[in-house]
C-alpha cells in the first residue's frame, strides 16, 4: 500500500456528501414544514414570556427588576410557599398509596383486577376538577358530610385541605400507571434464584422488589409533584383564599393585566416541570438498561392472607374513587341540591342548555376531534420523518429537540405564551387568536411529547432496513411509508388519537387564557359556572365530559379492534 | 467469470468522530465473481459494503461501477440488490408482494409481475408460497424470500450483509450452498460479509480478509488458507498452533527441531496447522519427526483434537487424529506417538 495519506479531492475540503435524490428533497422538505409548525406555535410563545419577563410597563428591557420585585412581594411569595408544600404532601401521600395499589394489581393474585384497575382510572376521562366539585358536594358548606369535617377539627373543606385531597384523587391514576409498568418490568429469575436460597420476603421485597422500582417511584413522585404544582382548575375551584402560583398566574395576567409578574411566576412554574422532565430523561435511560431481553415475567403465586389484604386495601380506594365521582353524577341530577333531590335533568336543561353554555360542549367535541384526527398527523408524520429519513443535518436535532420540549411545559405557561405571542397585533398570525383552530394548535403542542414518543417507540420496533430495502428497490420512501409503516402502526395511531382526543376533552390549563365567548370549551364553562354559584350545572357540565369521553373510549377500542383485523392480520401465524 | 474490474473501491476511508473504521480501502472486484468479505466483528466489513450500497457515505476516497462513478449517489441511484441479517420482509405484505416490492414501481403490467414473481420464489426454492405472510416462514424461508426480492429487479450487483448468521447451522451449511448454486446460475456478481470463516472459504471465489479497518490478504479460499499474509489471517481462518522459535544462522530453532530459515537472527513465531502435523505414513529416516504424548482427547466423531506435549517442542500442540487411527493404535491419554510436521506448510512470521 504505497498510499499512506489517502488520495483524491475529497481530503482537500470539507468532508464528502452523498448527493440527495429527489425524494430526500421531499422529505426534507416535510420535515422542515413540521419543525416550522412547532417553532411558531411552541418555540416563539416560549421565548415571548421570556421577553415579557425582563420588559417593563412600556417594553422596555428591565433585565432581573421584576424578579426582584416578585421576590418582594410577601403575598405571591406565600403562594410559592403553599404550592411547594402541597405539592410535596400530596406526592407523600399518593405516592405510596399507589405503590401498594400498582403492588397489588401486579404482584397479587386478587380478584376484580382489571375492574379495580378501570375504577381508579376513571378520573382520568373528567378534568381534574371533578374531583373538587365532588368534595364541595360531600364537605362544603352545605354538604353532606359537613359535620364529619367539622368533627374532625377542620373548619372548613375550602383552601388547602381540599386542595390537597382533590389532587390526590386526580393525580393517583397517573401515579398509578406509572408504577404498574414499573413493577410489571421484573424479572422471574431473579425471584426464584431468591427463593433457591432460601430468602425471607421482606428480604426479597427491599432487595429485588423495591430497587426494580426504584427508577418508577422517582418518575412518580416527580410527575405527582409537577402536576399538582401546575394544576389550575382544583385550586380554582376548592381553594377559596388560599393562593398557590397556578392561581396567581391566571389573577395577575387575567385580573391585573400584570404579564410581566405573570411570566415570572410562569417561568417560576416551568422549573419543576423542567425538572421532572431531566429526572424521567434519566430514568428512563437508566431503566431499559435493567431488563435484558431474556427476562421471564414474573407470575404471582396465590397467597389467601396477602390476596385478601389486597382485595380489601383495592376495594377501599375503589369505593373512594367511586364515590367521588358518584357525588357528581348525583349531584348533576338533583334538582335542588341540598333541599330537593329528587333526579331530574334541571342542571342539563336550565344550566347548560338554556343558558347556552351548551355551546361549549360541541366546542369541545370540535377541538377533541380536530386534535385528535390533526394531531396524529402531525406527531407520527414527524416522528417518521426524524426517524426514518436520513441526510437532513441540523434539522434532525432541532426536531428531537422540539418534540420533547412540550413534557417540559406545563399547561398553563404554554397558554400564556400564547396570550403574548398570537395576541401581538403586529404578528401576521394575530387573526387566529380567540379561535377553534388556536384552541386544536395549542391542545395538539401541549400533549405532543406523549404522542410523539409513543410514535417513535412503535417505529424503532420496525426492521431499521426497510428504508434501505426500499431505497435499493429504487422505491420512494412515501410509497413505504404508506404500504408497510402506516399499516403495521395502525394500532399505535389509533392509541395516540385516543390520548389526544380524552386530553382535549378535559384539559384547561393551556386553553384557559385562549377562548373568547364563541370558543368556549366544556372544561372552561365548569370554571365560569363554578365561579358564578352554578355548582349543579358544572357538575352537569363534568359529567357531560365524562361520558363524552367514555363514548369516545367505546368508539376507539371499536375502532381499534376493527383496524387490527384489517391491518393486523399478518400477526396471525 | 470475466477478468473487468466491475466493482473498484479506490482508497477508500471511513471516520466516525475520532474512530477510523476503514483505511485505505482498495479492492476491484469482477464481473460474476463471489467475494466475501471477511473478519472479526468491528473489522469494518459492514461499514463497507454499507458504502458501496451508499448506506454510508465514505470519508475519503471512491466507488465505482459498471464504468461509472457512483461514490456520492444516493442508494436509490446505484444499481444493488441487497439482503439483510434481519431479512427486514415487510411483514404485512404477502410474499408475492414482498417480491413483487421493486417491480410494481417500474410500471410493469400486471401479469408480467405476477410471472416473474413465480419465476424467482421457484428459483429460491419455494413455489407456491406467493400467498403467505413472512411469518409464517421459517427463518431459512424467510432468508430465501429476501434473496428473491433482491434479485427481483437483476440488480447487477447483490450485496449479502452476514445473510446466514441469523439462522441455525444445519440451514446455514445448506443455504449458503443452495446461495453459492444460484449465485452461479445466474452469474452476478456478489459480495458476501460474513465473520464465519468455514462460511466464507466454501462458497467466495475470492475472500477479503479484514482486520482493524484494513485488507490483510485477498486472495482464493485455498490461497487464504495455505499462504495466509499476515499472522492475523492464519489464526483467524483455520485452526493454528503458535509456537515461539528463533531464526540462528539460517537455520529455524523450533525445540529441538531444525529447519532451514531464510533472513538474519530474530525471534519469531511459528504458524503450523494441526493437519500439518502427521502421525502416518512415517518413513525411517523422515527429518522433523519427534516423540510426544498425548495429554488430552476432544472427541468430535470421525475426528478427534488430540493435544499432545513433546520434550522436543517448546509447548503443546494440537493435531487431528482420526478416531480409526487411535483405536487402531490404542491410543489414550498418556500413550506415546510418533509425530511428523510438514515442512513446507510452516508458515514463519
Amino acid at each position: 500500500m504505497a498510499a499512506a495519506q489517502p488520495l483524491g479531492r475529497q481530503t482537500a475540503g470539507k468532508p464528502l456528501t452523498q448527493k440527495a435524490h429527489w425524494t430526500d428533497w421531499v422529505g426534507h422538505g416535510a420535515l422542515t414544514l413540521v419543525v416550522l409548525v412547532l417553532i411558531a406555535f411552541l418555540a416563539l410563545p416560549l421565548a415571548a414570556i421570556l421577553v415579557q419577563a425582563v420588559q417593563g410597563r412600556e417594553g422596555e428591557f428591565v433585565g432581573l427588576r421584576n424578579f426582584v420585585a416578585y421576590a418582594r412581594t410577601p403575598a405571591l411569595l406565600e403562594s410559592l410557599w403553599n404550592s411547594i408544600w402541597v405539592s410535596s404532601l400530596v406526592t407523600l401521600i399518593t405516592v405510596p398509596l399507589a405503590f401498594v395499589f400498582a403492588y397489588a394489581l401486579t404482584r397479587s393474585c386478587m380478584p376484580f383486577k382489571a375492574l379495580f384497575r378501570g375504577i381508579t382510572l376513571i378520573p382520568l376521562l373528567a378534568p381534574s376538577l371533578l374531583s373538587a366539585i365532588s368534595l364541595i358536594y360531600w364537605f362544603g358548606n352545605q354538604g353532606v358530610l359537613k359535620e364529619v369535617l367539622n368533627g374532625l377539627g377542620v373548619e372548613q373543606i375550602y383552601g388547602a385541605t381540599g386542595i390537597v385531597i382533590a389532587e390526590c384523587f386526580a393525580v393517583f391514576p397517573h401515579v398509578l400507571m406509572i408504577l404498574v409498568t414499573a413493577l410489571s418490568l421484573s424479572d422471574a429469575r431473579l425471584y426464584e434464584a431468591a427463593d433457591a436460597m432460601g430468602t425471607s420476603a421482606a428480604r426479597r421485597f427491599f432487595t429485588i422488589t423495591l430497587p426494580g422500582a426504584k427508577y418508577g417511584l422517582i418518575s412518580a413522585a416527580s410527575v405527582a409533584f409537577t402536576l399538582v404544582i401546575t394544576d389550575f382548575g382544583i385550586p380554582k375551584v376548592i381553594g377559596g383564599n388560599f393562593n398557590v402560583l397556578a392561581t396567581d398566574v391566571f389573577k395577575l395576567v387575567i385580573g391585573q393585566q400584570d404579564f410581566a409578574r405573570g411570566s415570572v411566576v410562569a417561568l417560576l412554574l416551568l422549573l419543576p416541570a423542567v425538572i421532572t422532565f431531566g429526572v424521567d430523561g434519566y430514568v428512563s435511560r437508566r431503566q431499559t438498561a435493567m431488563l435484558t431481553a431474556r427476562a421471564v415475567p414474573y407470575t404471582p403465586k396465590p397467597a389467601r392472607r396477602f390476596d385478601a389484604a389486597m382485595t380489601v386495601y383495592c376495594g377501599v380506594i375503589a369505593v373512594l374513587v367511586l364515590a367521588m365521582l358518584g357525588m357528581a353524577i348525583f349531584a348533576s341530577f338533583a334538582s335542588f341540591w341540598p333541599y330537593n333531590l329528587t333526579p331530574s335533568l334541571r342542571h342539563y336543561v336550565m344550566g347548560l342548555v338554556d343558558a347556552e353554555v351548551g355551546v361549549g360542549f360541541v366546542n369541545s367535541l370540535t377541538v377533541a376531534t380536530a386534535t385528535a384526527v390533526f394531531g396524529t398527523a402531525l406527531v407520527f408524520c414527524g416522528a417518521y420523518l426524524l426517524e426514518k429519513t436520513r441526510g437532513a443535518g441540523p434539522l434532525h436535532g432541532v426536531m428531537r429537540l422540539l418534540a420533547m420540549l412540550p413534557m417540559a411545559v406545563p399547561g398553563l405557561v404554554l397558554g400564556l405564551g400564547y396570550i403574548f405571542f398570537f395576541n401581538e397585533p403586529a404578528n401576521p398570525l394575530n387573526s387566529l387568536y380567540h379561535t377553534i383552530t388556536l384552541l386544536t394548535l395549542c391542545t395538539i403542542v401541549h400533549f405532543y411529547t406523549t404522542g410523539h414518543l409513543t410514535a417513535v417507540t412503535a417505529l424503532k420496533s420496525l426492521d431499521a432496513e426497510f428504508e434501505a430495502v426500499s431505497a435499493s428497490l429504487k422505491v420512494p420512501f412515501w410509497r413505504t411509508f404508506r404500504r408497510v409503516t402506516l399499516p403495521i402502526c395502525t394500532p399505535t395511531l389509533i392509541d395516540i388519537a385516543r390520548y389526544f382526543f380524552i386530553n382535549a376533552m378535559t384539559t384547561i390549563s393551556a386553553v384557559v387564557f385562549l377562548y373568547s365567548p364563541e370558543t368556549k370549551v366544556a372544561s372552561i364553562a365548569i370554571l365560569n359556572l363554578d365561579e358564578a354559584g352554578e355548582m349543579g350545572a358544572a357538575a352537569a357540565m363534568a359529567v357531560l365530559i365524562l361520558i363524552a369521553s367514555s363514548i369516545a373510549m367505546g368508539l376507539f377500542t371499536v375502532l381499534a379492534w376493527w383496524a387490527n383485523r384489517r391491518t393486523q392480520a399478518w400477526r396471525v401465524r | 467469470m470475466s477478468t473487468d474490474p466491475f466493482l473498484q473501491i479506490r482508497t477508500v476511508g471511513k471516520c466516525f468522530g475520532e474512530f477510523t473504521a476503514l483505511r485505505d480501502i482498495n479492492l476491484s472486484v469482477n464481473k460474476g465473481e463471489f467475494v466475501c468479505f471477511l473478519g472479526p466483528s468491528g473489522c469494518g466489513k459492514t461499514t463497507l459494503l454499507r458504502i458501496v450500497a451508499g448506506l454510508e457515505v465514505q470519508t475519503s476516497g471512491e466507488i465505482w461501477q459498471g464504468g461509472r462513478d457512483i461514490s456520492r449517489l444516493p442508494p436509490a441511484l446505484r444499481d444493488y440488490g441487497i439482503v439483510f441479517q434481519s431479512y427486514a420482509l415487510f411483514p404485512n405484505l404477502t410474499v408475492a408482494d414482498n417480491v413483487a416490492y421493486g417491480l410494481v414501481n417500474r410500471r410493469q403490467p400486471q401479469a408480467e409481475i405476477r410471472k416473474r414473481v413465480s419465476e424467482l420464489v421457484a428459483l429460491v426454492g419455494l413455489p407456491g408460497s406467493e400467498t403467505k405472510y413472512p411469518g409464517q416462514l421459517s427463518g431459512g424461508q424467510q432468508q430465501r424470500i429476501a434473496l428473491a426480492r433482491a434479485l427481483a429487479t437483476s440488480p447487477g450487483l447483490l450485496l449479502l450483509d452476514e445473510p446466514l448468521s441469523a439462522l441455525d447451522a444445519i440451514v446455514r451449511v445448506h443455504l449458503r450452498q443452495e446461495i453459492k448454486a444460484l449465485q452461479q446460475q445466474l452469474g452476478v456478481t456478489t459480495i458476501m460479509v460474513t465473520h464465519d470463516q468455514e462460511e466464507a472459504l466454501s462458497v467466495a471465489d475470492r475472500i477479503v480478509v479484514m482486520n482493524h479497518g484494513v485488507i490483510d490478504q485477498v486472495g482464493t479460499p485455498l490461497e487464504v488458507y495455505r499462504e495466509p499474509a499476515t499472522p492475523f489471517v492464519a489464526a483467524f481462518v483455520g485452526k493454528v498452533n503458535v509456537l515461539p522459535a528463533r531464526i540462528v544462522a539460517g537455520e529455524l530453532h523450533l525445540g529441538a527441531l531444525r529447519l532451514p530459515a531464510p533472513g538474519g537472527d530474530r525471534d519469531v513465531r511459528v504458524y503450523l496447522r494441526p493437519e500439518d502435523i502427521l502421525a502416518r505414513p512415517i518413513a525411517d529416516g523422515d527429518p522433523h519427526v519427534f516423540e510426544a504424548t498425548i495429554s488430552k482427547i476432544e472427541f468430535l466423531g470421525s475426528f478427534c483434537h488430540v493435544q499432545v506435549a513433546s520434550p522436543a517442542l517448546p509447548q503443546p500442540l494440537v493435531v487431528y487424529l482420526s478416531l480409526n487411527f487411535l483405536s487402531e493404535q490404542s491410543l489414550a491419554t498418556g500413550s506415546t506417538v510418533r509425530l511428523r510436521l510438514l515442512a513446507e506448510r510452516l508458515k514463519v512470521f
